[in-house]
């Protein structure tokens, strides 16, 4: 017997398809379903059986909780600090990296150090230069700089410690921007700038007039790709103030995710935190497209 | 001042700038080599020193020979080297057969796995912790692998369709003509064809798996099991002041990845130029 046309194309596209939509269904799909339904139970990880139904109450203890809300001020911060820091000096970079130089290699090398070096490395040599008592930074600002009298406790204090966080965040994300631009600024033709130049625009005015307007499309991707980067920031935070130190006050949204779950082993809490974050990147992205996309037109 | 005297200052400026961020950069990176050679009683010396002196290499010795050190380091390599093969092997399947297969709800399939690329990993820990409970993938570097690869999934499968895109049919066809069937097709000629577009898959996955932390560290309470990353950063919670084996443990962390770099640092600049990955 012969099997209809279209399920022979299925039964032999299948070997090729089954293996990633077996491993996607079970570690994406599911999750995505299973933890929408975990975020109105109040769950009960040895015993599920036993979860009960709380309809919204998950998310409204979240919303009602002032550690919660001064993680999403934290990490909004954190956002409007690191992406239009990552966004300017990876600029800087591309620009100064788009001409004709020797080295350039060797600087692509050392600027791309940071972005392939693992968050859990970069967090800690972070702390450690930060530390209150013979830190380095509170070496350079004291005895050499003079900018501060007593050393600062940084990672004591419910704000300093976004310092190192926050420098982090840009400083380990620099490289990649600054890769991702450079991309953008050699796809512009060369013969823009020539007109531009022969009709008597300064390198300022090119930059302003052709260069950033033919940025836009990176430039939106950046701010996409990176806010949503920003807001899932986790790693920098839990190492360096072992998420929340000192009394809660520094965490990111994330952190606090992490906590409710695999610590307090709040399961159906946890669930609820991370399906309001991801509501917000979805809104915030489509926002930022939008808005942006809207802009070109005019 | 003439149009050579500008152009050459311009071309200072430029090097100063680039030497000064690359500075700004590289700092910390050296700092962290000099405090993994110093011995423990001048980790919190005042001034701190930018030069190891005296320097000694018994952070090392004591770090990797501590701890299980050379497990963690073999558990690094096979989960990274596993997860990179099988993310190749599975992903190029996925691609071969959006790019080139024709059969009924190909295109639903394939907007399925875009969603893949846009849900933020974290939000899937949670359940991803139940299901491995309950598959009994926890503890075990099998879960680490198949979390990894499929975490991968989307945006190396979406990677590798569009190289597969790019060749010719035409030797593809001959080779149907000759006979061959798809599985020939796909390992013989398609896979080989794209080796820049494989190489950018094995350079991101090995990255990714080589320096994971969020799911190592929700999935393995075994000591036996854990990679790199949980390792570095539980030693330095169990140890808060020995800094020096930290980073001695880091910089050891960190050889494959720069070599990795530095060997394929063509194919990978292309790669996340034309794909936007993040790295």
């Amino acid at each position: 017997m012969r099997l209809p046309r279209p399920l022979t194309r299925i039964a032999s596209a299948l070997p090729f398809v089954l293996p990633g939509l077996v491993l996607f269904s079970l570690f994406v799909i599911g999750p995505m379903v299973y933890s929408f339904r975990i975020s109105f139970y109040d769950w009960k990880i040895v015993r599920p059986e036993r979860s009960e139904w709380v309809a919204l109450a998950n998310y409204a203890r979240a919303l009602g909780d002032p550690i919660f809300r001064r993680a999403v001020l934290n990490t909004l911060a954190y956002t409007a600090v690191t992406v239009p820091g990552q966004i300017l000096f990876g600029l800087a970079v591309a620009v100064l990296l788009d001409q004709d130089l020797r080295v350039r290699a060797f600087f692509r090398v050392v600027y791309y150090l940071p972005v392939i070096t693992s968050w859990v490395i970069v967090s800690l040599l972070f702390e450690y230069m930060f530390v209150g008592q013979a830190g380095l930074v509170n070496y350079l600002l004291r005895d050499v700089l003079h900018l501060i009298r007593d050393n600062l406790r940084w990672l004591a204090d419910p704000i300093l410690a976004f310092v190192p966080i926050h420098l982090l965040g840009i400083w380990k994300g620099v490289g990649w921007t600054a890769v991702i631009l450079l991309a953008g600024l050699q796809s512009i033709p060369e013969h823009l700038h020539e007109a531009a130049a022969v009709d008597g625009a300064g390198p300022l005015a090119r930059f302003w007039y052709i260069t950033l307007p033919l940025l836009r499309p990176t430039l939106v991707f950046l701010l996409v790709v990176l806010t949503i980067g920003g807001l899932n920031a986790y790693i920098s935070n839990l190492l360096i103030t072992n998420g929340g130190d000192p009394l809660d006050k520094t965490h990111f949204v994330l952190t606090l995710m992490y906590e409710a779950t695999f610590t307090k082993l709040d399961f159906g809490y946890g669930s609820a935190i991370s399906y309001l974050l991801t509501a917000f990147v979805f809104v915030i992205s489509v926002f930022q497209i939008r808005l942006l996309r809207k802009q070109v037109e005019l | 001042m003439n149009v050579k005297t500008q152009r050459r200052l311009g071309r200072l400026l430029t090097y100063t700038l680039l030497l000064l961020g690359a500075g700004i950069v590289a700092v910390p990176f050296w700092y962290m080599v000099v405090t993994s050679l110093k011995p423990q009683s001048y980790i919190f010396e005042i001034p701190p020193r930018l030069w190891p002196h005296p320097a000694t290499l018994t952070n090392y010795t004591t770090a990797l020979g501590k701890d299980l050190f050379g497990l963690y380091f073999l558990n690094s390599v096979v989960v990274a080297v596993s997860s990179t093969a099988l993310t190749v092997l599975i992903s190029g399947l996925l691609a071969y057969a959006f790019a080139r297969l024709e059969f009924p709800g190909r295109e639903a399939l394939f907007y399925v796995f875009l969603v893949g690329m846009m849900i933020p990993p974290v939000m899937l820990i949670i359940p991803q912790f139940i299901i491995a409970k309950y598959l009994q993938l926890l503890n075990s570097l099998t879960g680490l692998i198949m979390v990894y690869v499929t975490m991968n999934l989307s945006m190396q499968t979406f990677l590798l369709r569009g190289f597969f895109e790019g060749l010719p049919r035409d030797l593809e066809e001959a080779a149907l003509i000759d006979g061959a069937g798809r599985w020939t097709i796909f390992l013989r000629i398609v896979l080989p064809l794209s080796r820049p577009g494989v190489a950018v898959v094995t350079i991101f996955t090995f990255l990714y798996s080589w320096d994971e932390f969020p799911w190592a560290h929700v999935s393995i309470k075994e000591t036996t099991r854990r990679t790199l990353p949980i390792a570095i950063a539980l030693f330095q919670s169990e140890h808060l002041t020995e800094w020096g084996q930290v980073f001695a443990a880091s910089i050891v962390a960190l050889i494959p990845v720069v070599i990795v770099f530095v060997v394929f640092q063509r194919y990978f600049i292309r790669g996340i130029a034309t794909t936007g990955l993040k790295g």
